[in-house]
């Protein structure tokens, strides 16, 4: 058992690295600056390079794509080889890796003690359909020898495993939007979330598109992204001299079994999922001071989550909604708003929910709203749930 | 009809491209595999864009028998 703020017990596992590229930056430092700052990823896509919003002439024309792309980052010759889902992997994992201290690979972490836990919501539909038109067009020599390893789910995992020689197994746990790797923004993409009715049309005025927990929210901004955290045991990265950013303390996993994509209005097992997190890490619901929402900005969700976590940790949690400045990253929210919550634990600060004029009356709780918030939190949870009734909720602690 | 010293450098910018080796490293002697290291997937890239270069036909069972860069230049020419 652990509680919140004591020193980490040897079997604790505590986290040594942080990477991540998003909408708002190519790293977790300039992604936390924007973030700090008030800023959005948010923005057009009615343009050259987004041609097929005019061909189809979609009714969303708004999108959070990354701030700094894979391609000018990494090699030329390793970017050909990967879908954009593989390369965001890519960059995060080498940022996270760097962070950690891990060096050469295979000299401070035995291989065969290291694993790859990275999914994707979509995974590699661009090359899906690039490579499909290839068939149909110039035929099947065309077709890139690489075609199935590029769309394969566990892609991103498996590549960054193969960087860093990681041989204890990698993992491509798929749960929708708490995953690690997305780079989805193409036609099929937003013209599916568009006929399910989830994205916001708000294209006339982009920065203020995402609004959750806002009165006049009408659906998410679809996003993109990676967040790659490094775990260890707290014994381990301790005999290796390591920074330590943070605990993961808990986790709970739920499904609602009630339908594939609106989640229950009970809120059941969003409840059950924080209530399973908070109790696996040892707290006490009243513990815990800070909750990282999901909150994508849709009518439906928002309100849900507010009551959930409510009737799970009480009214004093202050919550915060990260995806109105980064958009929806799919498969990559939940990884990178862990690091938002590690980095709020860590450095004493909430981010502000950008557009949150007006609190939907529904919540009941206290959202930061403006300006960032100075919070000294001993205890966070982390929510993502997906398409599919998926509920996870993580708890960190501080250090 | 290329000459082998236009299809060794044809052929050094196609590897260079796809896996990313200087042009000066593909010379006639070098092993695909043993001296460059293309996978074989690579190498299915490599054979299309030779084909689309030089108007081969580069089946399978012969792509297998290219072992050498030199071998690929000489298949080129007597097949182009």
């Amino acid at each position: 058992m652990t509680s919140a703020s004591t020193s980490p017990h040897a079997s604790d596992i505590v986290v040594t690295g942080l990477g991540a590229t998003t909408p708002l930056g190519g790293d977790v430092a300039s992604t936390w600056e924007a973030m700090l700052a008030g800023r959005t990823g948010v923005r057009s896509i009615d343009d050259d390079q987004h041609e097929w919003v005019r061909r189809h002439d979609l009714p969303v024309r708004i999108a959070s794509p990354l701030a700094v792309s894979p391609t000018e980052v990494l090699p030329r010759v390793q970017a050909r080889r990967l879908d954009r889902c593989e390369q965001v992997a890519l960059v995060a994992a080498k940022e996270a890796w760097e962070h950690a201290g891990l060096g050469e690979p295979g000299s401070v972490v035995e291989p065969e003690r290291l694993a790859v836990v990275m999914g994707t919501g979509i995974g590699g539909a661009v090359t899906l359909l690039d490579q499909d038109d290839l068939l149909e067009g110039p035929g099947l020599r065309k077709v890139s020898p690489l075609t199935v390893p590029m769309l394969m789910p566990n892609g991103p995992a498996a590549w960054v495993g193969i960087e860093y020689r990681a041989m204890g197994g990698v993992h491509a746990p798929v749960s929708a939007c708490a995953s690690g790797a997305e780079a989805c923004i193409t036609g099929i993409t937003v013209a599916g979330f568009v006929q399910a009715r989830t994205l916001s049309q708000r294209n006339d005025d982009p920065e203020r598109a995402s609004r959750p927990f806002d009165v006049q929210r009408d659906g998410f901004v679809l996003g993109e992204g990676a967040g790659v955290i490094v775990l260890e045991r707290a014994e381990h990265a301790a005999a290796r001299g390591a920074q330590v950013h943070g605990r993961l303390a808990g986790y709970g996993i739920t499904s609602d079994a009630y339908h594939i994509t609106g989640p229950d209005p009970s809120g059941n097992g969003q409840i059950r999922a924080v209530r399973k997190a908070v109790a696996d890490a040892g707290l006490a619901p009243t513990d815990v001071d800070h909750v990282n929402c999901h909150a994508t900005s849709t009518v439906a969700g928002d309100v849900g989550e507010a009551k959930a976590v409510q009737v799970a940790l009480g009214d004093h949690p202050v919550l915060t909604a990260p995806k109105s400045a980064l958009g929806h990253m799919v498969g990559a929210a939940g990884a990178v708003e862990s690091i938002i919550t590690l980095l709020s634990i860590r450095d004493g600060i909430i981010p502000a929910t950008l557009n949150l004029d007006e609190l939907d009356p529904g919540v009941e709780l206290d959202v930061v709203a403006g300006e960032p918030r100075k919070a000294d939190i001993a205890a966070a949870v982390c929510n993502s749930f997906g398409f599919g009734g998926h509920n996870v909720a993580v708890a960190f602690t501080k250090i | 009809m290329a000459d082998n010293a236009e299809i060794l450098s044809g052929l050094a910018e196609i590897v260079e491209e796809v896996a990313g080796i200087d042009t000066a490293e593909v010379s006639a002697e070098k092993s695909f595999v043993d001296d460059l290291d293309i996978d074989s997937l690579s190498m299915v890239e490599i054979a299309v864009q030779a084909e689309d270069k030089f108007g081969v036909k580069i089946p399978d069972d012969q792509l297998a028998e290219l072992k050498t860069v030199g071998d690929a230049v000489d298949y080129i020419a007597k097949n182009q």
